[in-house]
C-alpha cells in the first residue's frame, strides 16, 4: 500500500440555525480544503461525503452527488456514507484506502450537516433512528438516553458513587467548553461554570443539559492524497499512519462489553497495529463526547486510563493541554458543536492543525502524533484514525 | 440457513404478551431478538423459544425530552433487563414513578407482565410492541 497523507483541510464555523444548504457548507469547507493544496477542484478524482439526515433536514437525499457538480467536479464517482455520527469518518477511511490501493490520488472526503434545520423533537427522533427501530425505539430510547443508561451501567461496574461521577462529567464538559472559549470556529465560544451546569435541566436522568453536545450545521473536508501527489501541495503533508473501523449490533447485543464499547476497542486496535504507534505516542486525541460519559468511556476504550479511572484522571488535569494527553482541544462535540455527518472529518481538521502548529492558543506545543475517535450510534459504528507529520 | 423467528412473528407474540427469542443447537446461547445465525459461535442452528420474561434490572434512564409524536409519555422510565435465559431486552417498568427511579433498581428481580405499544409514526413501518416489567423483590 502506498503512504497517504491529508495535503489540506477546511471547516466551516460551525453554528446553530443557518441560511446555507449542506451542499453549500461542504463547498465552503472544500474550497478551503482545496486552496491550501493549489489545485483545481477538477483535480479531485473521486468525492466520499458524510450525511446522516439530510432527507430529513432539507428533503434531499443523495446531495454527494449535487455536491460534486455544484464544485465542478461533475462526472467523478460520488459517494454518501451514512454511518450516523461516524458518517465522515467512514468517508476518510474509505478515501484512505482507495488511495493507498492506488486507483486514486486525490479524493475528497469529509462531510456536512444541517442538523438544526430539524428543530428538536425531529431532531430528537431522527436521531433515535440510529438505535434500533425495532427493539430500543419501541421503549422510548433516544440518544441521551443510550448514554444515561450508559452512565449509571458505568457507576455501578466501577463502583463509583454517581455524585462522584457526575462530578467528574460536569468536569468534562467544562474542558470542552473551556477550549471551545478559544476555537473561533466553534458553535459555543463560552466557558461553562460548574453552577451553570449542576443547573442544566435533565434530559435523561442522570445525564442533564450540560452532558450532552448541541445540534449542530457545519462541515468539514479534507484532501486526501498520494504521497507523491501531495509533494505539489503542501510542505506539511499530515501522514494517515493508521485507520480502524469495526461495527456492533444494538446496545442490547453489546450486553458482555457495556459500558465498554466493543467496536472501539477493535477499530482502535486496528489503528495502533497499522500505525506501529500506541497510546503513549498520541499527543492529541479528538474523541466523541457526544455525552460526558462518553468522552470517559472512550479515553478508557482508547487505553490513555484504566477502565473506571478516567474520571478521576479528568479531575485531576491528566486530560487537558500540558497533562498525559490533550483531550479535545476543539471544543469537542460538547462546546465545538456536532453537525452528525461532518463531525469525523472535524476531528481530522483539530487534528491536522495541530500537527501543523497552527491551534494559537489551544496548541499542543510539539504534538507529533495524534488521534481521532468517532462513534456511531450506541456504538454500532466506530472509527479511529492515527495522523502524524509526515515532514 | 433460514430465519427461524422473524420480527413480524417476535412482535406479534409480544404483542400478545409472550417474549420469543431463538436458542442455539450449536453453543446455547439464548437471542431474545431474532437473528440468522448465532451472535456467539457464529452456528446456524438456531430454535426458536419462549422466554420466561423474569429477570434483573441491568441499567435505566428517565427520559423528558421527548422524540416528535412522544411527547404525552414524557417522563418515563426505560430499563435493560437481562432474562433469567441470558440475553437483555429493552422495555418499560410499571408500579414505579419516574422519580422513584434510583440506582437502587439496579439488580432488582423483575417480571414481564404484558406489554405495550409503540403505535408507529410517519417513519415506522407500523406498530412495534415492548416488554412492560414489574419489580417483584
Amino acid at each position: 500500500m502506498r503512504k497517504v497523507v491529508i495535503a489540506g483541510a477546511g471547516m466551516t464555523k460551525f453554528t446553530g440555525k443557518q441560511p446555507r444548504t449542506a451542499v453549500e457548507l461542504f463547498g465552503a469547507a472544500a474550497a478551503e480544503a482545496i486552496n491550501e493544496c493549489g489545485i483545481k477542484p477538477r483535480q479531485v478524482q473521486a468525492l466520499f461525503m458524510g450525511n446522516f439526515m439530510g432527507d430529513f433536514e432539507e428533503g434531499q437525499a443523495h446531495l454527494q452527488a449535487f455536491t460534486a457538480d455544484y464544485m465542478g467536479m461533475a462526472g467523478i464517482p460520488a459517494n454518501r456514507y451514512e454511518n450516523a455520527c461516524a458518517s465522515a469518518s467512514a468517508a476518510i477511511r474509505d478515501a484512505f484506502i482507495w488511495v493507498a490501493s492506488g486507483q486514486y490520488d486525490i479524493v475528497l472526503a469529509g462531510g456536512s450537516e444541517c442538523a438544526t434545520k430539524m428543530g428538536t423533537p425531529l431532531a430528537t427522533r431522527t436521531f433515535a433512528m440510529a438505535s434500533d427501530s425495532r427493539y430500543e425505539y419501541a421503549a422510548g430510547l433516544t440518544f441521551p438516553g443510550v448514554f444515561a443508561m450508559l452512565t449509571h451501567l458505568y457507576a455501578k461496574r466501577y463502583n463509583i458513587p454517581l455524585e462522584t461521577l457526575k462530578g467528574q462529567l460536569y468536569q468534562v464538559s467544562i474542558n470542552s467548553h473551556y477550549y471551545g472559549a478559544r476555537n473561533p470556529r466553534a458553535q459555543f465560544q463560552k466557558e461553562l461554570t460548574l453552577e451553570d451546569a449542576r443547573k442544566s435541566p435533565m434530559v435523561a436522568s442522570p445525564l442533564q443539559l450540560a452532558d450532552c453536545c448541541p445540534f449542530t450545521d457545519g462541515a468539514a473536508a479534507l484532501v486526501i492524497a498520494s504521497e507523491e501527489a501531495a509533494a505539489k501541495m503542501t510542505k506539511k503533508p499530515v501522514l494517515i499512519a493508521g485507520v480502524g473501523q469495526a461495527s456492533a449490533g444494538n446496545l442490547l447485543s453489546q450486553k458482555e462489553f457495556l459500558p465498554r464499547i466493543r467496536s472501539r476497542e477493535l477499530a482502535a486496535g486496528q489503528s495502533y497495529k497499522m500505525s506501529g504507534l500506541g497510546p503513549r505516542d498520541i499527543g492529541v486525541v479528538e474523541l466523541h463526547d457526544c455525552f460526558s460519559i462518553a468522552a470517559l468511556i472512550a479515553l478508557e476504550g482508547l487505553g490513555f486510563f484504566p477502565y473506571g479511572t478516567s474520571g478521576r484522571a479528568v479531575e485531576k488535569g491528566e486530560t487537558k493541554i500540558g497533562g498525559k494527553v490533550a483531550v479535545n482541544p476543539s471544543g469537542g462535540l460538547k462546546a465545538k458543536g456536532h453537525p452528525v455527518g461532518a463531525t469525523g472529518a472535524a476531528q481530522a481538521f483539530e487534528i491536522v492543525r495541530q500537527l501543523r502548529g497552527e491551534c494559537g492558543e489551544r496548541q499542543v506545543e510539539g504534538v507529533k502524533a495524534g488521534m481521532t475517535d468517532t462513534l456511531g450510534g450506541d456504538g454500532g459504528t466506530l472509527c479511529n484514525m492515527i495522523l502524524r507529520r509526515g515532514w | 440457513m433460514e430465519a427461524k423467528l422473524t420480527f413480524k412473528e417476535y412482535n406479534e407474540n409480544l404483542r400478545q404478551g409472550r417474549l420469543s427469542g431463538l436458542k442455539c443447537g450449536g453453543c446455547g446461547e439464548v437471542s431474545a431478538q431474532p437473528r440468522l445465525v448465532c451472535a456467539k459461535c457464529g452456528g446456524s442452528d438456531l430454535e426458536a423459544m419462549e422466554l420466561k420474561g423474569d429477570g434483573t434490572v441491568q441499567t435505566f434512564t428517565v427520559n423528558y425530552v421527548a422524540a416528535e409524536g412522544r411527547e404525552s409519555e414524557v417522563p418515563y422510565i426505560v430499563v435493560i433487563v437481562e432474562l433469567d435465559e441470558g440475553p437483555w431486552v429493552m422495555g418499560n417498568i410499571t408500579g414505579l414513578r419516574p422519580e422513584e427511579a434510583t440506582m437502587d433498581i439496579m439488580g432488582r428481580k423483575v417480571r414481564m407482565e404484558g406489554s405495550a405499544v409503540f403505535a408507529g409514526d410517519r417513519y415506522s413501518s407500523g406498530e412495534v410492541a415492548r416488554p412492560l416489567f414489574r419489580l417483584v423483590a
